[in-house]
């Protein structure tokens, strides 16, 4: 069975829609992380510090009545969300609570516990981040993300030449942006479980960039006389079935945690998901055409000098 | 057989055999006796991470500014003792923040007298020249860096085994109590059932001191001399829980403390049937509480830990024999819980609880069973699709699939790592993964097949010219993983741990595996047709 027979889709050519929609993407992107930056985003304790609970109780509880408990209880910046199955509430106080770390969340249980003694409950998850290691974290997160990154633009540069390099690394940063873009804007939260998603898609989204690259290179060393876009082009068509299909068989597999893995991997899932279809894309619309550009660039100028 | 293929069959069959071997603890609800008498087969089941078998992780940070305090103010108080002992006067001896000793004499020559004393008495103090302070000799004595570290850093390690002995004593399985950085202790308890009793007695510091109480100023006075303290006791109404606080003036110093007890029971009061604490002092101690009590007969002795004052008893008469009791508000756990952390010392320092992460058992148990499921349904989708778009080939990569999975759960038993929630994601997204190395062959195999290949030299020049391209999609994964596993904690740190020993194993599979299988069947060279 085929998914597509021979295709002859003109990539290269439609180069400056592509760079339009992956600029727009890329910057919502970087507003994102400017905005984690801040502290403006939806960041999880992990990074913020704070307390983060899960409570299963007996009966269904509204979010309006289990603010009024907290809120009664000396507890005021809360953030509920309720999950329908199986009655739960999931907590989130901010760090800068009044009262102290390891306290917030005993506090949370004596509320419920006063307030609605009829309805029992069992904490199912509870965790208390203090400042200092969010900020640890924070820090140690950055030195990963730009360690892989340099170490993947490394090893691209040593396999390829240093126009593929770019090529790929831009579109690794594009896929990597474009998943800060899309949680940035849906306001999910951003934890360390979602930089590990990134990471993890860093990684994986090569793949599809180095199986396109080796056969540009193979097509580039066998045609010398065709034009670079042709070659380009023709190189992306004939490899684009596996492209869709190495992606589809990961997104079957991420798809299966998605819906069924439950709500600790939920997010991170989703964040693979995302990642796993923008890696896709840019391995043909974004790494490819950047090459070309750089090459006929290199070979303009070497024209003129000639 | 063709050639070559023997070798990378048994290679097959012996990864295969020893990962579900390594397996076996894991999958067998028991193992028979004769499986555990036998020395050399694994016993271990699949380690499970906190957010899976639940549990509790803690960092805790040691305040050291405070052992380096309690150090210079154990050194006043000893100068002070040894200064009267020789008869030497002096106004103040007092801490000034957590670096020196401050001193005002009368005389220039009980200064210098004092100087040549300390030079012996403490060697890794410096002493600044004599100076004059509104008319007075001064004289300081500094902590070194070099001590003041050293001090630090024994403060950790002391903290480390008190809490370990406490964790010991409250029994918990499998207890994981390490040192972390310059002043970090990280702790899990996993399978505990009453975390917050845990913390409380984990964080607790446990300085239990026996003061005078100075009846002679009132509480309310706003003035207190300097060998003077304002301390409170706390009792909750057990109906009410209405908290209430008694103050009391206390003498500053501390006539007996925690470190002189040689051990601590529970004990219940027959008459009123309350729980208290029974505690016995050592030789020095005993001594020390004989002297005491036969010199303030009919004066009240206060219990304070942790500078709350427990209960404040007159004493009735001299009490020899070395044992006291503690009383107070006490259900059976607190009296148990202070049992336990009398027994085990106090901490050096205070401790800060600066992460605590508790997942209940029911979450965990939650956790193993949606990512399995998920895992099946990955596992079944991959298959069905694999099976549709490369027939018998993609069977072909089914087999590898499997292997990798079967593989890398034997190589997780067999290195003892941790498998946490995202481990379980990281191998259902190798699921996806495995087969990709087997779609980038395959496709090229059909490119081959096209220009007119046999299947067998379009077999092998498929997996040649995809060779380095996988490689390089692997590498650059491994390097990410590699990264997450040096910085990762926790779960993080088990998505590390599956994902780059998956995607080793899946190199090997890919190109060793499914390719081994191809040749058997290919071998003779004259099959027309291949299932692609």
């Amino acid at each position: 069975m085929e998914l597509l027979g021979k295709t002859n889709i003109d990539f290269i050519g439609k180069r400056n829609i592509a760079f339009v929609i992956s600029a727009i993407i890329s910057i919502i992107g970087i507003i994102g992380i400017i905005q984690i930056a801040r502290g403006a985003a939806n960041m999880g304790i992990d990074f913020s510090g704070g307390t983060a609970m899960q409570l299963k109780f007996s009966k269904p509880i509204d979010t309006a009545s289990a603010r009024t408990t907290l809120h009664k209880n000396g507890i005021p910046k809360v953030e509920l969300q309720e999950v329908k199955e199986g009655n739960k509430l999931l907590i989130k106080i901010d760090r800068n609570m009044s009262i102290a770390l390891g306290k917030s969340a005993e506090a949370v249980q004596n509320a419920f516990k006063k307030e609605h003694p009829d309805n029992t409950f069992t904490v199912e998850s509870s965790t208390e981040i203090g400042p200092s290691i969010g900020d640890k974290l924070r820090k140690d997160t950055l030195i990963a993300v730009v360690i892989s990154l340099l170490g993947i633009i490394l090893y691209i540069a040593w396999r390829f030449d240093f126009k593929f390099g770019i090529g790929a690394t831009l579109a690794t940063l594009h896929d990597c942006l474009a998943m800060f873009a899309v949680f940035y804007v849906l306001n999910l939260e951003i934890n360390l479980l979602f930089i590990t998603a990134v990471l993890t898609i860093a990684g994986y989204s090569l793949t599809d960039t180095v199986v396109v690259f080796d056969r540009i290179r193979e097509n580039m060393h066998k045609n010398l006389k065709e034009s670079l876009s042709n070659v380009f082009n023709r190189s992306i068509n004939e490899v684009l079935s596996r492209t869709i299909v190495t992606s589809l068989t990961v997104f079957l597999a991420a798809i299966s945690l998605f819906l069924f893995g439950g709500e600790v991997i939920h997010d991170f899932s989703r964040a693979l998901l995302v990642g796993v279809i923008v890696g896709t894309y840019s391995s043909v619309f974004v790494a490819s055409p950047i090459v070309v550009l750089l090459e006929n660039r290199s070979l303009e100028s070497k024209a003129q000098k000639a | 057989m063709p050639k070559g293929t023997g070798w990378r069959i048994s290679l097959i069959v012996i990864f295969a055999l020893l990962s579900l071997l390594y397996l076996t603890p894991t999958l067998a609800t028991k193992l028979p006796s004769w499986w555990t008498d036998l020395p050399l087969l694994p016993k271990d089941k699949i380690h499970l991470g906190l957010d899976l078998q639940g549990g509790t992780h803690l960092v805790l940070e040691v305040d050291t500014e405070k052992a380096v305090e309690g150090s210079l103010d154990i050194i006043a108080t000893d100068l002070e003792d040894t200064l009267n002992s020789k008869n030497l006067h002096f106004k103040r001896i007092n801490r000034v923040g957590s670096e020196k000793v401050a001193m005002l004499f009368y005389e220039k020559d009980t200064a210098t007298t004092v100087q040549k004393l300390l030079n012996d008495k403490y060697p890794g103090y410096k002493q600044s020249p004599q100076y004059d302070e509104g008319g007075f000799v001064a004289l300081d004595l500094r902590i070194t860096d070099e001590a003041a570290k050293d001090r630090k850093d024994k403060a950790v390690a002391q903290a480390l085994e008190t809490i370990r002995n406490r964790i010991d004593q409250f029994g918990v399985s499998e207890p994981l109590i390490q040192r972390e950085g310059i002043d970090h202790i990280v702790i899990q308890l996993p399978g505990i059932k009453d975390p917050q009793r845990a913390i409380d007695l984990i964080g607790r510091t446990a300085r239990l001191e026996f003061k005078l109480v100075r009846e002679d100023i009132p509480p309310n006075s706003t003035s207190l001399p300097d060998d003077a303290e304002i301390m409170k006791e706390k009792t909750v109404d057990p109906t009410t829980n209405a908290v209430s606080e008694i103050p009391f003036v206390l003498q500053k110093k501390a006539l007996i403390t925690g470190d002189l007890l040689t051990d601590a029971q529970v004990r219940i009061d027959s008459q009123f049937n309350q729980p208290y604490v029974g505690i016995e002092f050592n030789s020095l101690g005993a001594k020390l509480f004989d002297q005491v009590t036969a010199a303030n007969v009919g004066k009240r002795f206060a219990i304070v830990l942790d500078n709350n004052v427990y209960s404040a008893p007159v004493i009735r008469e001299r009490i020899s024999g070395g044992s006291a009791q503690i009383s107070g508000n006490f259900t059976e756990k607190t009296a148990a819980d202070l049992a336990i952390v009398l027994r085990a010392g106090a901490l050096p320092a205070p401790v800060k609880i600066i992460q605590n992460e508790t997942v209940g058992p029911s979450l965990g148990q939650d956790s193993i069973n949606k990512g399995l499921m998920a895992g099946l349904i990955g596992v079944v989708l991959v298959v069905v699709f694999m099976a549709i778009y490369y027939k018998l080939s993609g069977m072909v990569a089914n087999l590898g699939m499997v292997l990798n999975v079967l593989f890398l759960m034997g190589a997780l038993a067999a290195l003892g790592a941790t498998l946490t929630l995202p481990g379980i994601a990281a191998i259902v997204l190798l699921i996806g993964m495995s087969v990709d190395s087997n779609v980038i062959i395959f496709e090229r195999i059909r490119e081959e097949l096209k220009l007119g290949k046999n299947p067998k030299s379009a077999l092998d020049s498929g997996y040649d010219k995809a060779f380095l391209t996988i490689m390089d999609s692997h590498v650059t994964t491994l390097i990410t993983a590699a990264v997450l596993f040096q910085f990762g904690t926790g779960p993080v740190k088990g998505f590390a741990v599956s994902l780059s020993l998956g995607v080793i194993i899946n190199l090997f599979t890919s190109l060793i595996g499914t390719k081994v299988t191809f040749d058997l069947f290919l071998h003779k060279g004259n099959v027309k047709k291949m299932s692609i």
